[in-house]
């Protein structure tokens, strides 16, 4: 029974090594900025999925959604903050966001979105929508 | 407050000013014993781009300068109207605290400069506040710079209706104070993505054109909110087009930059350029990359005021001399 035990434990071990690994993986080929969106996990679609703000960064600072996903950003700093996109059309540009407020916004169409905080342009970010 | 790393950009200014290229016979050791965070309180004079120290004990030698018909004023910035988290949930009090400050001076100024984030967020009650703070300052001109807080969502419209009475483009300006010519720039505007403030093409044809005129002894006074020499690029403590800003002033034998911003004393010779950030009225901000990120750093209660406050700046007439004294609210 004991061994049993023992042995389901080390077998959930290794499998819980194995996705860390995959998502690492993920991580480190996206860091690159390699175009590794086939080695991540397919996209959730539609269904809400946060960016954290925080110490002045977005994170995660690249995300991956499928289209018609809504991205909302969360403001956890002391500090104000926006998200605006980058392209010179604004595709998206929240008001500026105070500690604990909110802004949405729903990717229709595939693309890569840039975006930056317009207070601090040093925190930037970016939606993979595929 | 503590010593300046050796690795910074500061110790590099301090080896540049041990060469004593005005032979002048200044004694650079004691002002970098003091070149060390002003936070606490020192007396610094600028001679010619060349610095002096002297204790801080020895404020009556502001008196007698200024009673010889110099020039004194108050720099105070960050006073960031409606923040209300730790380490400082009541801003308004350190503001009063900074205006009794000024108050107390054994010189009154004869006005101050607002080195921006007046306000938090850009809202006008946060504007009335301090507004009506100031008021009770002996001093009753006020010049003001926008900080990025003070120009959020309306691309500075409102800050500009408010403040911009006399100033050119987005609120920059000049004018001249007993033979002392001041310009004060706007640098929180239009910012792009991964960069640093910006001046902006308009306003350094503006500067340009500016100070063309001016003998090169007139001494300069420039005061923007983001640093206009690169303190931490990482934190966005820089202007991106301040070089070409400064290319315009190399003539000139004496340049006094004051900034805001990083909530914190720092300073920098570069030439006959002085650098210098003042403290917050509001809260303090970390030493470049000793925290994650540049966000308001937490002290505890009765330290608060210690590492909160004003610099005073006296400009001797004839001597060509720019004194800068920081000083707490403890």
């Amino acid at each position: 029974m004991i061994v049993h035990r023992a042995l389901r434990i080390l077998g959930s071990a290794a499998l819980l090594i194995l996705v860390a690994t995959a998502l690492l993986w993920g991580a480190e080929t996206r860091a690159a900025g390699a175009p590794a969106l086939a080695a991540s996990s397919p996209p959730t679609a539609a269904a809400g999925i946060e960016v954290k703000i925080d110490n002045f960064s977005f994170a995660p600072a690249v995300l991956e959604v499928a289209a018609g996903t809504t991205v909302t950003w969360v403001n956890h700093d002391d500090i104000p903050h926006t998200v605006v996109s980058t392209d010179k059309d604004r595709v998206f540009k929240s008001k500026t966001l105070d500690t604990d407020e909110k802004y949405s916004f729903v990717f229709a169409k595939p693309g890569r979105y840039p975006y930056f905080c317009s207070v601090h342009p040093k925190m930037t970010g970016e939606v993979v929508v595929r | 407050m503590a010593e300046i790393d050796t690795d910074s950009d500061t110790a590099t200014a301090q080896d540049r000013i041990l060469h004593d290229h005005n032979h002048d016979g200044v004694d650079r050791r004691g002002f970098l014993k003091c070149m060390a965070w002003a936070g606490t309180g020192t007396f610094l004079v600028l001679q010619g781009g060349v610095l002096k120290s002297y204790a801080l004990g020895s404020t009556s030698e502001i008196g007698k300068a200024a009673a010889q018909g110099g020039l004194s004023f108050v720099q105070i910035s960050d006073s960031h109207m409606g923040f209300n988290k730790p380490a400082n949930t009541d801003v308004a009090a350190t503001l009063k605290a900074a205006v009794d400050k000024i108050n107390a001076l054994p010189v009154a100024p004869e006005f101050l400069l607002h080195t921006g984030d007046i306000s938090h967020l850009s809202k006008p009650e946060q504007f009335d506040t301090v507004d009506q703070i100031l008021k009770s300052a002996s001093a009753k001109d006020v010049f003001f710079v926008p900080g990025e807080h003070d120009v959020l969502d309306d691309d500075g419209k409102s800050y500009l209706e408010r403040y911009g009475k006399g100033s050119r483009g987005k609120g920059w300006r000049s004018f001249d104070k007993k033979g002392v010519h001041f310009i004060g720039l706007v640098n929180v505007l239009n910012l792009k993505q991964g960069g640093l403030g910006s001046l902006g093409a308009e306003q350094l044809e503006w500067l340009e054109d500016d100070v063309k005129h001016l003998k090169s002894s007139t001494p300069i006074v420039v005061f923007a909110h983001i640093p206009l020499w690169t303190v931490y690029p990482a934190w966005g403590w820089g202007t991106d087009d301040s070089a070409q800003a400064l290319s315009y002033l190399k003539k000139f034998g004496s340049v006094t930059v004051l900034n805001g911003h990083i909530h914190q004393v720092m300073q920098k010779v570069e030439g006959n350029v002085t650098f210098h950030t003042a403290m917050s009225t509001a809260f303090p901000q970390p030493q470049p990359g000793k925290a994650e990120g540049p966000g308001p750093m937490k002290v505890p209660a009765e330290q608060l005021r210690s590492v909160l406050g004003i610099t005073d700046v006296n400009y001797v007439g004839g001597q060509h001399a720019l004194a800068l004294v920081d000083s707490t609210l403890a």
